[in-house]
């Protein structure tokens, strides 16, 4: 057991609501065939604000983080609920709105929920328990310390006597929140590690409203924005009369959402702070008037073109190297000294986030107030622009965050939220506002473009003695200098440039993990195969020589965790006995915390190469809902497959070419692999995210399979031109 | 302004909007069914999927007044409608991740098993090609219509 003391956690203390004494809310726990409602449970304490104990026995625990898809909405309750020692089927969960003085990061972003909560709300569930044990403790008149809990129910065993959380929670209403707490021992979890379903499942599936998209408020006007065509432009004038014509429309105007002046770091990235809008009755009637509008644009920046990004990033890279983010030992030197040398340039194209569920938010201004409603993944950030914009205090804002229909990282970026505001604000009613799917790909805030070279020096003996790599990428560039290979090579040099541009970028699923690992395992595996070594013996060779010796003074990852990884990865998929007609590929990535390797089976059948099984090996500390990680897991390599193999975004004078799902290519049905096995590293060590880091290294793992099948190494994405001999197309 | 009937779920409604209202947007804001989603509206990614006689239809496009008296199902209509193997299988894999085209993909899994009660992988890959999940939930789509299929399909 885990002792944890609670004077340094605020949280706790600033909402024990214990000692008020009052019945704090209702929970309508069902109804009767005629409508009436069969029990009215009382919410009769709240430890402290992720709890509420219900009179029937239930609690309902709140779920503080956006969900994305990432299933943190399921996770975090689950951690409470094992602390607070209650079954699943006892807990109902609801999702918290915007509370910063009572919550801990209340963001979905970076893999981190679930790190960053990991003690906090185990306290949260632990100091609940610990709170009704002292009120049993005290109605019993026996000692706290012969107590025991289990599914909702406190025992003494001495007296015989039993009482459940719902009624004792009656008189626990004066317990002071507890200094310090125990937490449970990881052998003891009855709900970490087990498979619940997704809390949100059935109303998913029955088709119950619970996105942004399908909430309507009182009142509320439909609004659409019209972004310029093309980066680099603003709308100069507007005629609107064809769009007024259309029934329904209320409203056509100009707003600028962003003012220049005010700095709106990550809520306001956004290329096109002035936009042009229409209001009206119904979401058809705005797109139809939308489509109507006439603006004439200028242009404030010049537009850019794919091929003249790539032009300029092949000059960053090929740059003799200077000024290193990192250096180890002597590359130049051992690159003279090289028996052969590597050298291999990757690239990927900007790509959009495409979440499925277009940008959207609700918002009404009324005042120096404002209501807001809809999928963010950063909430306290739109409370915070707004603020900053309105010139209103923070607490006037309130913000509930709805299930997102998708976010990987897109909801990072809450402009669409300030705009929102804006239009509600000059309208003088509440507003929801929809991007069509073509505002939402042509809007930016992409994946940066990439490009990056590898060199590589292999001496007579076939040993790895130098590497560098420079890369770039709009607005940064994808190297990150102390990762792996870092400290396993003696000689070992990283540089990252960035390029200027137009166009907005943003944080898309592990952002510069999801190119540079795909791009380094491919890579790896050439100068593993011209050393003529295995390619999971040469990354174990590696790992063995950064943990055994390692180079450099700070090396981001442990080479022992990795090991254990590849060695249980080698194991489950047999590596060493590939069936016939399979060609297998490899790939290990560490990012956002946890650790990843994948294999990619392929098979050739007539003349086409198809994904047969992949397979991933995760170290991401305990696992606190199994089947929940493999889903995420599941998705990060489809994700990585279709974006590695078919994402391509390509612009012309600003202009970008691919604006909606007829010419934006997603990976489709029938190109995922058949089958996907995944299994964990069980090492009891704190858990860390899984949103993210399955993805980067998939690309890895594919491109070197399909090197094997079909002998071609890909080197650009998306690969599928390589894959079919055709050229890049840069639009 | 045009009167459009409209027959979803079994139940028949008259509906006044622009002759030109696509039916998603009929469903979704003139008789309030917003399970059926808006994703590319250029009957692309499947997110409107509905069934039209029995049939998966892209509702984005076509307007709402050409449907006539044709059998609307909608997911919200889909259990009474003999789909709920269907979504019980769904529940069963916890197939979705953020969920937001699940209901799309459903409704082409049910027009699929309506039509071809026995699909081959091929025939189940060519089915559910035209429905986009950017989350990556395939292989558990697959695996739940599989499951749907040992447990009764649709009827």
């Amino acid at each position: 057991m885990k002792k944890v003391n609670l004077s340094r956690r605020g949280f706790l203390k600033a909402t024990g609501l214990a000692g008020s004494g009052l019945v704090l809310g209702f929970h309508w726990t069902g109804c009767t065939p005629d409508g009436t409602p069969a029990e009215i449970a009382k919410v009769v304490l709240e430890p402290n604000a992720y709890i509420k104990i219900l009179s029937d026995g239930m609690v309902t625990l709140m779920s503080p983080v956006p969900e994305i898809g990432q299933g943190i909405k399921t996770a975090i309750p689950m951690i409470v609920a094992e602390e607070l020692d209650v079954s699943w089927d006892q807990v109902k969960v609801e999702q918290a709105p915007l509370a910063p003085d009572l919550y801990i990061r209340q963001a979905a972003g970076g893999s981190q929920a679930i790190r960053q909560l990991w003690t906090s709300v185990r306290t949260a569930g632990a100091a609940g328990r610990r709170m009704l044990m002292e009120a049993a403790a005290r109605e019993w008149q026996v000692p706290m310390e012969e107590l025991t809990t289990n599914e909702g129910v406190i025992h003494h065993e001495k007296s015989n006597q039993s009482v459940t959380y719902g009624d004792i929670a009656t008189k626990a209403a004066d317990i002071e929140v507890p200094e310090e707490v125990e937490l449970k021992d990881p052998k003891d979890f009855k709900i970490i590690g087990t498979s619940p379903k997704n809390v949100d499942v059935y109303d998913i599936v029955k088709g119950n409203p619970l996105f942004g998209m399908d909430m309507k408020k009182e009142g509320a006007v439909i609004a659409m924005i019209t972004h310029p065509p093309a980066f680099g432009m603003r709308p100069k004038s507007v005629d609107d009369s064809a769009a007024r014509a259309i029934p329904g429309i209320k409203d056509v105007f100009t707003i600028t959402a962003f003012p220049a002046d005010i700095d709106t770091p990550w809520t306001g990235n956004n290329a096109f702070p002035e936009l042009v809008v229409v209001t009206g009755e119904n979401t058809w009637n705005v797109m139809k008037a939308k489509k109507a509008l006439k603006i004439e644009w200028e242009t404030v920046t010049p537009g850019e073109n794919t091929a003249d990004h790539i032009s300029k990033m092949e000059e960053q890279i090929n740059a003799p190297l200077t000024e290193p983010d990192r250096i180890d030992g002597d590359p130049d030197a051992a690159f003279k000294k090289a028996d052969k040398i590597i050298e291999r340039t990757y690239s990927a194209p900007f790509l959009p986030h495409n979440t499925m569920e277009p940008m959207n938010f609700y918002a009404n201004v009324t005042g120096d107030k404002v209501e807001f409603e809809g999928p963010t993944q950063t909430p306290q950030r739109l409370r915070d622009t707004t603020a900053k914009i309105f010139g209103i205090p923070e607490e006037n804002i309130k913000v509930n965050m709805l299930r997102a229909g998708g976010g990987f990282g897109r909801r990072l970026y809450g402009h669409y939220g300030v705009e929102a505001a804006q239009i509600s604000k000059k309208i003088g009613a509440p507003v929801k506002l929809i991007y069509t799917r073509e505002d939402d790909m042509t809007q930016g805030t992409y994946r940066p473009d990439y490009r990056v070279k590898y060199k590589a020096g292999i001496d007579a003996e076939g040993n790895l003695i130098a590497l560098t790599v420079i890369g770039t990428g709009t607005s940064g560039g994808p190297v990150v200098p102390n990762r792996f290979p870092a400290g396993a090579v003696d000689n070992y040099a990283a540089k990252n440039y960035s390029l200027d541009s137009n166009i907005t970028t943003g944080a898309w699923r592990a952002p510069r993990s999801n190119f540079i690992a795909g791009a380094e395992q491919s890579f790896l595996d050439e100068v593993a195969e011209a050393c003529g070594k295995d390619p999971m013996d040469f990354r174990l060779e590696l790992f063995e020589r950064s943990k055994t010796d390692p180079v450099g003074e700070k090396n981001d990852y442990d080479p022992d965790r990795f090991i254990t990884l590849l060695k249980m990865t080698k194991e489950k998929c047999d590596w060493d006995n590939v069936p016939s007609g399979v060609s297998r590929g490899l790939s290990a990535y560490y990012c956002h915390n946890s650790y990843i390797a994948q294999i990619v089976d392929v098979e050739m059948r007539d003349g086409k190469p198809m994904l047969q099984k992949a397979w991933c090996g995760v170290d991401c500390g305990i696992v606190i809902n199994k089947d929940g990680a493999i889903n995420q897991v599941e998705g990060g390599i489809l994700d990585g497959i279709g974006h590695a193999m078919y994402g391509n975004i390509t612009f012309n004078n600003g202009v970008i070419d691919q604006q909606n799902f007829d010419k934006y290519r997603l990976i489709r049905f029938e190109e995922a692999p058949e089958a996907i096995e995944t299994f964990f590293v069980d090492n009891g060590i704190d858990p860390t995210g899984l949103g993210e880091p399955a993805m980067p290294p998939i690309p890895g793992a594919l491109a070197n399979a399909l090197y094997r099948a079909t002998g071609k190494r890909l080197y650009h994405q998306p690969y599928i031109f390589e894959l079919e001999d055709k050229d890049i197309d840069l639009g | 302004m045009a009167t459009i009937s409209l027959t979803v779920n079994k139940k028949t409604y008259k509906i006044e909007a622009e002759d030109d209202t696509p039916l998603l947007w009929a469903l979704r804001e003139n008789l309030g069914l917003t399970g059926t989603k808006y994703g590319c509206g250029v009957a692309q990614c499947g997110s409107c999927t509905v069934l039209v006689n029995g049939v998966a239809t892209r509702s984005c496009v076509m307007p709402a007044k050409s449907f006539g008296d044709a059998e609307i199902i909608t997911i919200e209509g889909l259990a009474e409608n003999g789909g709920e193997a269907l979504q019980d299988a769904w529940i069963e894999h916890d197939t979705p991740q953020c969920g937001y085209c699940q209901a799309g993909q459903i409704m082409s899994a049910a027009g699929l098993l309506k039509a071809n009660p026995n699909p081959t992988d091929k025939e189940i890959d060519q089915a559910m090609n035209g429905n986009i999940c950017r989350c990556g939930s395939y292989v558990r789509i697959k695996a739940a219509i599989k499951t749907a299929i040992k447990n009764g399909g649709v009827s």
